[in-house]
């Protein structure tokens, strides 16, 4: 996918002015937000299982050549093919060989995150082979020409009205004049057209929340079903996953299961968790003759010796978007690329190179909330100063605001030429702005000014009072 | 074991001694209210929490050191500022850990150093402060109370002692405010977006009082608040529990 | 494709600053070959009584419906009743398990009965399960010649016959029993977790049933008074 992250400034002033999208991000704090408490209350192990993930996470990272190995041979064993890509061209290559080899026209997808970051679908048809997303927001966003703005929630920025007119533009053999007012007539129609298309797809790719290294299984969790659609019918079974998703034992998927759910929706378990292992076995009714599973770096193994390393224990549940004011306020399109929210901005860095995405790590108020709510204890807000750390050191990003940072931390270690110096500012601005104690305009913050107020200062600084035992 | 009157370093804040000194004594009055001798060194200027959110670690390590120095000594450090305690509870520790000489006083100055009203609910062990502030008022939780330092109870416990004040909770009060220091000047359109949800919430309540811990929320707040016209006053939550009536309230002015 | 495993390995264990594999390796087949549980919670253990009934309860919390019967031959009857009751029509696909297809589905000739996998115009299929997950309402299901994957998914409606000493508290349980049957680490191809019936909130975050999967899900609780579990 196209990463447009250098122009944040402009997408997220656009997004806060679209009000068909704040509409949909209101809603999604009485939503998303609060179902995820309530989930999270209801269970009172929940903290401890979110150590444990932590925990498991980490295992599986610390050791992670040791465990892709073992998924492998598994994998193997259990008649699967396993394709080792170290970055997006090589995985676009492998899977449009394997489609051609098997003389794919169509392709049914589950919802791939990976397959975004790759830019898997143009690819394919780009060489005559058409990639139908199933998961019916994606589905949604494909028709628009979109790309996801929300982890688990693709089209959480398109009304209904928005999915009626996209369909009646796609579906040209239905009756135009149907009526697509409600969301029930939507999902009845999508669910029409891509049956027809899940029983014709000659290759069917998901993605996976987990690799698990013991059995060489790998692991979907959908709602609507149309993972296990996708990935049932077809002649072959195509798994695209990130190297990090891999986890050691079936019951490490049991332990992040029980936070993964709670966390993005406030479900107690989504509605189909699927262990896939190899292809179909002799005598088995149904299921893909072939099994592949591609293992993709693209830069998650440089990311494994940073100082990122924790951000890869990432089970994208989405928890840390839904209560980031930030996203809350822009929406995931103005992040510019695959990832948004707290998640995106540490991601995005990493993949693409801080000069690609300067604004991310910035446009953050580091409230803690992400962290709050993580599954994993991504310590997300630590990661996101990190950034500021390499931004300020390597000059990347406004050069003013370091200007003023060195300014003020030299000042700050001055404290009688600081007093000083203040104290004058303090008692001319509480001079010029006590009658109506607060600037409508103030020069040097006009960001600030041109919305709100700017309250004035009392006059005389506390020191400078304090010095003189002036006590109130 | 406490002393019976210990000797309390205040750490004023950069925001308080410059904006609004009332809340830097009304915490000095509440601290000797329960029962502490304060002192307020010369050697502070900033916590260095605008150097170390900016990237700039070695200037926020380096302001570290000073405010290390300048505290040494004091049975306790106080700030009326869950944002700058946080600092040096938390961050100290990591900006000066491979530090051999200031690493474990920085350590020692950490496990001294409180927020004002975590100070004289956990430390001081006060139940109230007393005092007299007839109003309906509501509670914003700056995210480094709630956060950092898990402080949400003690205020309110605090605000529950105070005559004819009656408080009434805040929708979503745990969400931030839009502050977040540089923040709220680099990107003011965000900022000022997470700020229109809070002071809308804010006035859903029917409050006529807003009160916070942290200024840096208070000033953004108030700023909005007046710019839309709402009468709702916005003072520190120091100022009321010392009954500090006298001064305008944050953005108010002598009209 | 061993160039590029090995490459992507080697780089691996330089970003973990390890040389090689090592004593880790030890630590890690030790790991795998123990599986340790994380913490399993409360409400996944019981006697029981409380599971069963707790599944009950949390089969109808995921929007599914749950109905007991004593005895196997009670689920022709209680199938056909399911079906009237909600307007189906009166055919069925059976999981072609003998101990599905061996049932008195002559005693309701006005169902007409096939069994074998799923077809595209199949509307109601009637599976076994594997186990039942207390804690969740979860139905397990396995793949299997007798009981192929898509009746789980292609038609409307689905309905699972669920027996009572299948019914267990916690995930682990469940593990615990793959094991028993499929041996340590292998799986047959698909082992489905299954909480209720299809849904997506994917339009406007208004939450709808049926979004690819079955629209209804119905399971026959045949309390067989097994042996404790």
């Amino acid at each position: 996918m196209e990463a447009t992250c250098h122009r944040f400034g402009a997408a997220s002033a656009r997004a806060l002015a679209d009000e068909q999208l704040q509409q949909a991000l209101r809603h999604l704090r009485g939503n998303f937000v609060v179902r995820r408490a309530q989930a999270a209350a209801r269970l009172p192990e929940f903290d401890s299982l979110r150590d444990a993930a932590r925990a498991i996470k980490d295992e599986a990272l610390e050791h992670l050549d040791l465990y892709l190995e073992r998924f492998a041979a598994k994998v193997e064993e259990s008649g699967g093919i396993v394709h080792w890509c170290s970055d997006a061209a090589e995985a676009r290559a492998v899977i449009l060989d394997i489609c051609r080899g098997l003389g794919a026209r169509t392709v049914t997808k589950g919802k791939s995150m990976v397959s975004e970051e790759i830019g898997l679908n143009d690819h394919l048809a780009a060489h005559g082979i058409e990639p139908i997303e199933t998961d019916l927001g994606e589905y949604i966003i494909q028709l628009r020409g979109e790309t996801p703005s929300h982890l688990i929630a693709p089209a959480i920025h398109v009304t209904r009205a928005q999915v009626a007119d996209a369909f009646r533009a796609a579906h040209t053999d239905l009756d135009p004049a149907r009526s697509l007012d409600e969301p029930a007539t939507l999902l009845a129609e999508a669910r029409d057209r891509l049956r027809q298309r899940f029983l014709a797809a000659d290759v069917g790719i998901t993605g996976a929340n987990f690799l698990v290294a013991e059995t060489g299984s790998t692991v979907i969790v959908t709602n609507e079903g149309n993972g296990d659609l996708t990935q049932t019918l077809p002649k072959a079974h195509i798994v695209l996953a990130g190297i990090e998703k891999v986890v050691p034992t079936l019951e490490d998927v049991a332990t992040i299961l029980r936070v993964l759910a709670r966390s993005a929706t406030g479900q107690e378990m989504s509605v189909y968790t699927t262990l896939s292992t190899g292809p179909r076995r002799a005598g088995d009714r149904d299921g893909p003759a072939a099994f592949h599973v591609v293992l993709l770096d693209n830069g998650r193994v440089r990311m494994l010796g940073s100082e990122f390393r924790e951000a890869l224990r990432c089970i994208r549940c989405g928890a840390c978007l839904n209560g980031c004011p930030v996203y809350q306020a822009i929406g995931g399109h103005a992040y510019g690329w695959v990832y948004g929210g707290p998640i995106g901005a540490v991601l995005s860095p990493a993949f693409l190179g801080l000069a690609a995405a300067p604004d991310l790590p910035q446009a953050s108020s580091l409230c803690g909330r992400c962290e709050d709510v993580c599954p994993v204890r991504i310590p997300l807000p630590r990661l996101l100063r990190r950034w500021r750390e390499v931004a300020f050191a390597a000059r990347i990003g406004a050069g003013r605001s370091r200007v003023v940072t060195r300014a003020w931390v030299w000042l700050a270690r001055r404290p009688r030429l600081y007093r000083l110096l203040t104290g004058l500012a303090a008692r001319l601005l509480g001079f010029a702005g006590r009658r109506e104690g607060a600037f409508r305009f103030l020069p040097f913050a006009s960001g600030w000014t041109a919305t709100r107020d700017f309250p004035a200062p009392e006059g005389r600084t506390f020191h400078s009072r304090w010095q003189q035992r002036e006590r109130p | 074991m406490q002393p019976v009157s210990p000797r309390v370093g205040l750490f004023v804040t950069c925001l308080v001694d410059l904006m609004r000194p009332s809340v830097g004594f009304a915490a000095v009055k509440l601290l000797e209210r329960a029962g502490c001798r304060v002192e307020v060194p010369v050697g502070q200027v900033c916590c260095g929490q605008p150097a170390y959110n900016a990237g700039d670690r070695a200037g926020a390590a380096a302001i570290a050191r000073d405010i290390v120095r300048a505290f040494e000594g004091f049975d306790y450090v106080v700030a009326p500022s869950g944002s700058c305690a946080g600092m040096i509870k938390l961050h100290y520790a990591a900006l000066l850990g491979e530090d051999s000489e200031y690493g474990p006083r920085a350590a020692a100055l950490a496990g001294r150093t409180f927020e004002l009203t975590q100070f004289l609910v956990d430390v001081r062990g006060q139940a109230g402060m007393g005092g007299h502030w007839p109003a309906k008022a509501t509670y914003h939780d700056s995210c480094s109370c709630l956060r950092e330092l898990r402080v949400k109870d003690q205020p309110r416990r605090l605000l529950a002692g105070v005559e004819g004040l009656t408080l009434l909770e805040l929708p979503e009060a745990e969400a931030c405010c839009g502050f977040g220091g540089a923040f709220a000047v680099k990107y003011p359109q965000i900022s000022d977006h997470i700020v229109a949800a809070k002071t809308a919430a804010i006035a859903s309540t029917g409050a006529e009082l807003l009160l916070a811990a942290d200024l840096g929320c208070l000033l953004n707040i108030a700023g909005k608040l007046r710019r839309d016209g709402r009468a709702i006053e916005v003072r520190h939550v120091a100022e009321v529990l010392a009954g500090m009536s006298d001064s305008p309230a944050i953005g108010e002015g002598t009209d | 494709m061993t160039g590029a495993r090995e490459t992507m390995l080697a780089e691996i264990r330089r970003a973990l600053g390890r040389e090689s594999s090592g004593p880790a390796a030890t630590a890690v087949a030790s790991r795998l070959a123990a599986h340790p549980a994380g913490p399993v919670p409360a409400r996944a253990r019981g006697t029981r009584v409380e599971l069963l009934d707790r599944f009950g309860l949390m089969v109808e919390a995921s929007a599914a419906s749950i109905a007991k019967i004593a005895s196997p031959t009670e689920v022709p009857r209680a199938v056909a009743a399911f079906l009237a009751r909600h307007n189906l029509p009166a055919a069925l696909r059976l999981a072609p398990d003998p101990a599905l297809t061996s049932l008195p589905w002559a005693g309701t000739p006005t169902l007409s009965i096939s069994s074998g996998p799923a077809r595209p115009d199949d509307v109601v299929a009637l599976t076994p399960a594997f186990a039942g997950v207390a804690e969740t309402g979860t139905l397990v299901m396995v793949s299997d010649p007798a009981t192929p994957t898509l009746l789980n998914f292609l038609p409307d409606t689905h309905i699972v016959l669920m027996r009572g000493h299948q019914v267990v508290g916690s995930f682990e349980e469940v593990l615990a029993r793959l094991r028993d049957r499929y041996g340590e680490g292998t799986l047959p191809r698909t082992v489905g977790f299954i909480t209720g019936p299809s849904r997506s909130g994917d339009i406007e975050q208004i939450l709808q049933m049926g979004a690819h999967g079955p629209r209804r899900l119905h399971v026959l609780l045949l309390d067989d008074e097994a042996p404790q579990a």
